[in-house]
């Protein structure tokens, strides 16, 4: 096999793998971003919470995620009640440990980033919400994180980037995903330089739409932010 | 005739700072009032009480006739019914000395952000009652701007409009030309006083002296957290009792 055809052969099989690598992504990223969104608000607003947000967020951040994705995968499955409990059809199975350990860690990432936001927000935009009769989660889902948000967002951008590359060590767990399906293949032919390259590429591709839909995503919810139009 | 607002005896101290020492005050219905005084003579912080921006020590708060109830938590004041603390805010229009507007939200979206989902009034009747309050002070054309693409007195217009959009019964303004460059401070006083002279029950908290004698059917000066002199704008700004408000006047008007 002359080098051009293995070249595209490998990218054939590698390209097999990404609805596997943007599904991870995605769900994680939605999932741990909703928790993200939690926690920091808990970590705001309840003070008997924002120890643990601080231990849960310094735990996983401080961890690799690859170790936490064995101790889910490998060590969930000793305890006996977690074999019992109604989540074992979903523990059991290496995808969603997957989900679960890039869930838990984006989300700890997430939430110091949302937490950077929440306290970018202007005192006075609260303080006027308040004067009007708001307070609780009006107020948060009207104004205040809103305005959050927009501000973490370039920051959040470069965390989904982050995920897309974290969701390599899902092969770890045997899930092939395209880092899984490059392993495969070298162990086959031996020939890493042109596998890693071509996957490498595939990272590449997809995080750069990832990046312009963040950049769009911006510039879409900043028109105060805009010079004025008219 | 029912009192608009009512304030009896408030105590409030930051730390070891006590900002108001008892302040009673009766504000009857379509009164003008002006709070007058040095920066720290508590002015700011008295108008700041009766929403509860800032939860007073002691005393009482009545507005119109509905006493906010209050409670003592870990030996520290708070609100006892947080309901009853956004009804009553609703019935507030406040308007501060930074304006405040939401910046992710156009003039329009402004206007109708706390009526429609504060007071859950229709959207259609809401963006028509604001469209003829942006009329009225002169921002019509503004309604579709955001906030960071108005001048000072255009977006502390919008946020007198945003106030009257609740429907308030009385107005609090809380130096509401302080921030604003010099050419336009007037197009808002010019608001403010077409508001008093529709009969609106108003607390102005202002270095504005003249502009607060023209408007005022009443005038205080606050001094040291308590009230030093009250009385018609004609005493107060022309012929005052006190010789503190005297010689505050004296500094103030003739600038």
């Amino acid at each position: 096999m002359n080098e051009l055809s293995f070249i595209a052969d490998t990218m054939r099989q590698l390209l097999t793998g990404v609805p596997l690598t943007l599904e991870l992504t995605l769900i994680s990223v939605g999932v741990g971003g909703a928790l993200a969104i939690i926690l920091s608000v808990l970590r705001a607003s309840f003070t008997p919470f924002a120890w643990f947000v601080r231990l849960y967020v310094f735990a996983l951040r401080g961890t690799p995620l690859l170790l936490q994705m064995f101790l889910i995968y490998y060590g969930l499955g000793q305890f006996d009640a977690v074999q019992r409990s109604f989540l074992w059809p979903f523990l059991r199975q290496p995808y969603w440990c997957a989900i679960l350990a890039l869930s838990l860690n984006t989300a700890a990432y997430g939430s110091e980033i949302i937490r950077g936001g929440l306290q970018s927000v202007p005192a006075g935009s609260i303080e006027s919400a308040r004067v009007c009769g708001m307070s609780g989660l009006l107020l948060y889902r009207r104004v205040i994180l809103p305005l959050a948000l927009r501000q973490a967002l370039p920051a959040y951008g470069s965390e989904v980037i982050a995920m897309v590359k974290s969701t390599s060590l899902a092969s770890i767990v045997t899930l092939m995903e395209i880092s899984g399906i490059a392993y495969a293949i070298i162990s086959e032919t031996y020939r890493a330089l042109e596998v890693f390259l071509c996957a490498g590429l595939i990272y590449l591709a997809i995080n750069f739409v990832l990046t312009r839909a963040v950049a769009g995503l911006e510039i879409w919810l900043s028109p105060h932010l805009r010079p004025a139009t008219s | 005739m029912t009192s608009a607002i009512v304030i009896r005896d408030l105590h409030k101290s930051f730390g070891s700072l006590e900002v108001l020492k008892g302040v009673s005050l009766d504000a009857a219905e379509g009164e003008v009032i002006s709070i007058i005084g040095a920066s720290g003579s508590g002015k700011s912080t008295l108008l700041r009480c009766i929403p509860l921006l800032e939860v007073p020590d002691s005393g009482e708060i009545i507005i119109g006739g509905e006493a906010l109830r209050m409670r003592r938590r870990h030996g520290r004041p708070e609100p006892a019914d947080s309901s009853q603390v956004n009804r009553v805010r609703g019935s507030l229009g406040f308007v501060f000395q930074s304006f405040n507007l939401w910046p992710h939200m156009t003039v329009l979206q402004n206007l109708i952000e706390a009526p429609v989902h504060v007071q859950k009034r229709s959207r259609a009747e809401c963006v028509a009652e604001a469209e003829a309050l942006l009329k009225k002070v002169g921002m019509a054309e503004k309604r579709d701007a955001y906030p960071a693409h108005l001048s000072g007195g255009q977006q502390q217009r919008a946020a007198i409009a945003r106030a009257l959009a609740m429907r308030p019964r009385a107005l609090l303004f809380d130096e509401p030309t302080s921030s604003l460059d010099p050419e336009l401070v007037g197009e808002v006083l010019q608001v403010i006083a077409g508001l008093a002279a529709e009969g609106r029950t108003m607390l102005i908290v202002t270095h504005e002296m003249s502009f607060a004698a023209e408007v005022s059917s009443r005038a205080i000066f606050l001094h040291a957290g308590r009230i030093e002199e009250e009385g018609p704008p004609k005493q107060v700004f022309g012929d005052p009792l006190t010789e503190r408000c005297r010689s505050f006047v004296a500094r103030h008007l003739n600038r």
